[in-house]
């Protein structure tokens, strides 16, 4: 049979190999950002440096000096001063990103896995397992971040491993009520709908047309709880609660470094520097993947 | 292509004088609370009737028509049909068989059923290409991914689409006419007997819709399809029909050929539908609107004939007592006491002795 | 204000220009449109065609910085892109009004209806509340809608859609415009709710003198309300005449096709729609020459090359065409 051809000419694609992806499409967006851009540079210098730090000729972190306490920045010996054990700055912060960055990307990597599965399982199946599982949710909801945190914090004993675990129950939740919200719209739309009428099972249907189009907005929510989670976690090493001394992080190194504040301002700051412009730089690469990923 | 036509001719059951698909007595109400006692017990009050009682045939080989305005139910009585929702009433019956029984599986009967809604973008999957949207349906029937893609290709090619520049697309780099094509080679990637399409011109351009419904004919002509076609455009239905049905209200008005409820209507409503055309005709403009207001909700519709508060020809009987789909004609049922004969209306027959 | 031979509308060489995306877009491309006063003008087109876009530019309905206008548009003697800000609040409402598709975007969710359309009279005319009352009930009334005085007190989710658009076309009317612009306001409507709203056009314009500007897709509805059609593809007007003329004898090759491809009755069972092939342009990168050439069976070498101009094919009735003639179509 002859191929029905009212179409005459389609459209012309652009110059570009045709059916590039959506995630290639979103790179493509974010690369034309410059905020996004920047924030990115700065994100994979400090990740970068965390992980090569042991290559990077930097003095010893644990190494300190007595005698050369609380040296300012520009030092001759220390770049960025020394601390109150006399330990270079430069090389602690480095290093200390090491463990902040670990408390602050692992539990929100753990509740973005936990909390999306509850969470699509919650959306998709709906009915009362969806009340269920909300309304427990909710529970959790009703704390303030910061004092559930400390609290199971509390509750499991300081270390770094149990901030990590109390940082991603306090995330799940949240990461759930998302997942939750997406699920539910989504498994409305006609597509879903169509997918069912094919005889679908409801695995495949998760598989193939959930997922895809459910996992983008989680990730992007996900990725904006990274700046709460590292100053979260700061604030845990900063009240005793995650990451003990000698270990370099900037959280803890704010709170050993708080009684030189009025001798070396500048010194003491650093590590809140540091969060700070970690923090947001996640905070501003998330906003950009966020309206890189709106475009229909 | 012969292929296709066989594989979809020999799975016919009953032959060609059993209808493809009988509809008894579907009723379909949303919403509302559940009364407690009384004679209403355990029917819902302040439910929205959909669907209120519609039986039709559609025979092997043919276009039903359905028309009506908003609320009337005929896209609640195609999501019925697919089974997407359940009946509260009725039974459906493809080929001789039940469907949901054992003689029947929901299985099966995705097989032989399939659907092109009306939203072209809302029904494709942003992130899957055009080629694994059609392939999807095959491919969780069972069929291996290299057989299913490539009858996605041919599927592709045929509603017009060249598969070597379409076929790795994403529905947001396609036009909308492409997308309904898109959305009808998915339906028919199954190989259905039966394809239901649910408003799926409406929303495209007058140009473009000329092109799809063109599309359509030629398909059900090579494939020996049978459709519904659903839409609230009579000009539409017109061209694509054998057969019409009028809803109104979640009933059914009239049911005919097309030709003979479009020329000569016997129930008011129709009427009223044909005479709200806009005229094409400069130097004949209509005066006067056939009817006044708007469709009344489908939550407290009017009790006996449910038209009868806005139909120029009611009689007192109207309101009492609702009109059985009566026999008129070959095939021609119509939903009015005034074509009953006996109903008391001024205008009906007297009882036949 | 305008003689009262001359025409109400103005416009010639309209542009409009949307900046922010990729490339700039040309919507509207040079649309010259002349309405009098009392004349119903049918502005007919698929989407993309610039229909909607034209209607915004003569109230200025457009994102300023996002949408660049160019060309006359002068609206009852004001110059429509010199006004001042708040020349042209007053403009809107009291020298020109409009009707949308949605009557949910036109109508605000939290006012009751006859307290909406008291306060458009109120600001415009600066009457009394009571005053302004009465006049919603007149305009209620005039609109036909039942139990008008208990319906003034109605919110718009109580109505019904066919309700809605009546009240919003009370709206539009509160302050007595003199143009009357219509952005295909019967399309969202069931069709025997759409004659009822179109007869009601009809009538208010006959009564009221209104000068109307009808945007549609729908030729029927086109071919019910138009006293004049102007047909429209890619931003340009390709064809333009009374209605009469448009729709019997098309010079254009668009509205031949339109026409043709219309499920009308005339056809025989079995045969196929003469459908218009391709697809509308897309408007970042539209052909150099005629923009519907790629499309059109007749289309010739000399199409290509440049716009062609409009050419008079009778009385009023114009088409750009090349294969218009000395007044007729030719081969």
């Amino acid at each position: 049979m002859a191929v029905v051809t009212d179409l005459g000419h389609a459209p012309a694609l652009p110059a570009r190999r045709i059916g590039r992806g959506y995630w290639a499409g979103v790179g493509r967006r974010l690369m034309r950002d410059p905020v996004a851009v920047i924030a990115a540079i700065v994100i994979l210098t400090i990740v970068l440096g965390a992980i090569l730090a042991p290559w990077l000729g930097l003095a010893d972190p644990y190494r300190g000096s007595m005698l050369r306490r609380l040296r300012p920045v520009g030092d001759a010996l220390y770049r960025l001063g020394s601390d109150e054990l006399g330990r270079d700055m430069l090389t602690r912060l480095v290093y200390g990103g090491r463990l902040s960055l670990l408390m602050g990307l692992m539990p929100v990597v753990l509740a973005f896995v936990a909390g999306s599965t509850i969470g699509i399982l919650a959306g998709f199946v709906g009915g009362r397992l969806n009340t269920l599982i909300m309304r427990t949710v909710d529970v959790f909801y009703a704390f303030p971040s910061v004092l559930l945190a400390i609290a199971l914090s509390g509750a499991l004993g300081a270390g770094i491993l149990n901030a990590i675990v109390s940082l991603t129950i306090v995330f799940t939740p949240q990461v759930t009520r998302i997942a939750e919200s997406v699920t539910t719209q989504i498994r409305t739309r006609d597509y879903v709908e169509a997918a069912r009428v094919s005889g679908a099972g409801p695995l495949a249907i998760i598989r193939v047309h959930v997922l895809g189009n459910v996992l983008g907005p989680i990730f992007v929510y996900a990725t904006s709880l990274i700046s709460v989670s590292m100053i979260l976690a700061s604030g845990l090493s900063f009240l005793g609660l995650g990451s003990k001394p000698p270990e370099p992080e900037w959280g803890l190194m704010l709170n050993t470094l708080r009684t030189a504040i009025y001798v070396q301002p500048v010194v003491a700051a650093l590590p809140g520097a540091m969060i700070f412009i970690t923090s947001i730089s996640f905070n501003l690469l998330s906003d950009g993947l966020r309206s890189a990923m709106e475009v229909k | 292509m012969d292929q296709l036509r066989t594989d979809i001719a020999s799975r016919d059951r009953g032959g060609p004088a059993q209808p493809l698909l009988a509809v008894r007595d579907l009723v379909k109400h949303f919403g509302g609370r559940r009364a407690w006692g009384g004679a209403k017990a355990g029917a819902r009050r302040g439910a929205v009737r959909a669907v209120d009682g519609v039986s039709f045939d559609v025979a092997k080989g043919e276009t039903l028509g359905i028309v009506g305005e908003s609320g009337c139910g005929k896209s609640t009585v195609a999501r019925l049909i697919m089974q997407i929702i359940a009946a509260d009433a009725g039974e459906v019956v493809f080929d001789g068989e039940a469907v949901g029984t054992r003689a029947l599986d929901l299985t099966t009967y995705r097989r032989e059923v399939q659907m092109v809604f009306q939203d072209s973008y809302a029904s494709l999957n942003p992130r899957l290409t055009v080629e694994d949207t059609v392939a999807f349906g095959p491919r969780v029937h069972g069929l291996a991914r290299r057989a299913a893609i490539a009858r996605a290709h041919d599927l592709i090619s045929r509603v017009g689409l060249d598969p070597a520049r379409f076929a790795a697309r994403y529905p947001h780099e396609l036009s909308g006419g492409q997308r309904q094509r898109v959305n009808i080679a998915r339906a028919l990637a199954l190989q259905p007997r039966l394809l239901i399409l649910d408003e799926a011109v409406s929303a495209l351009d007058k140009s473009i819709e000329a092109q799809v419904l063109n599309l359509l004919v030629d398909l059900k002509a090579a494939f020996g399809l049978t459709y519904m076609f659903i839409s609230h455009d009579l000009n539409v239905v017109r061209f694509m029909s054998d057969r019409v049905m009028v809803m109104y209200l979640g009933k059914v008005a009239e049911v005919g050929a097309c030709d003979v409820i479009l020329r000569d209507p016997r129930h008011p409503y129709t009427a009223a539908l044909l005479a709200s055309m806009p005229s094409m005709d400069p130097d004949r403009r209509t005066t006067e609107a056939p009817l006044f207001g708007d469709p009344p909700n489908p939550i407290d519709p009017p009790s006996g004939c449910r038209f009868h508060t806005r139909c120029k020809l009611a009689a007192p009987v109207c309101a009492a007592t609702a009109p059985p789909l009566a026999d008129i004609g070959a095939a021609h049922r119509v939903a009015c006491l005034m074509a009953t004969p006996g109903s008391g209306h001024p205008q009906a027959a007297p009882e036949a002795a | 204000m305008s003689g009262a031979s001359g025409p109400i509308v103005d416009v010639e060489n309209l542009t409009v220009d949307f900046h922010g995306g990729p490339k700039p877009l040309r919507a509207v491309a040079g649309v010259d449109l002349t309405l009098r006063p009392g004349e119903v003008l049918a502005l007919l087109g698929e989407s993309g065609s610039g229909k909607s876009v034209t209607l915004r530019a003569l109230m200025r309905l457009l994102p300023e910085r996002r949408a660049v206008i160019g060309g006359k548009v002068v609206v009852d003697g004001n110059d429509v892109r010199a006004l001042s800000k708040r020349d042209l609040t007053a403009y809107r409402g009291r020298t020109i009004a409009m009707i949308f598709q949605e009557p949910g975007l036109a109508l605000d969710p939290v006012y009751r209806l006859g307290d909406q359309i008291a306060e458009a009279v109120m600001r415009h005319e600066g009457v009394s509340r009571s005053a302004a009352r009465d006049r919603a009930l007149m305009l209620f009334e005039r609109v036909r809608i039942p139990s008008a005085a208990r319906r003034l007190d109605n919110y718009a989710h109580e109505m019904s859609g066919g309700m809605r658009q009546r009240a919003m076309i009370a709206l539009a009317l509160a302050c007595r415009p003199k143009v009357l612009l219509a952005d295909e306001p019967t399309t969202a409507l069931d069709a025997t709710v759409q004659i009822q709203v179109l007869l009601l056009l009809r009538e208010l314009q006959r009564e009221l003198g209104l000068a109307v500007i009808f945007v549609t897709h729908d030729i029927g509805v086109a071919t019910e309300i138009a006293d004049r059609i102007a047909v429209m593809y890619a931003g340009r007007i390709v064809e333009t005449g009374q209605c009469r003329d448009v729709i019997r004898t098309p010079a254009h090759p668009y509205t031949v096709g339109l026409l043709a491809s219309r499920a009308g009755s005339t056809l025989a069972k079995g045969e196929r729609l003469a459908a218009i092939p391709g697809a509308p342009p897309d408007l970042a990168n539209l052909p150099a020459g005629c923009a519907f050439a790629p499309r059109c069976e007749r289309a010739q070498a000399v199409c290509e090359s440049a716009v062609p101009a409009e050419v008079a094919v009778g009385d009023g009735h114009r088409a750009r065409c090349v294969l218009v003639q000395g007044g007729e179509v030719v081969a």
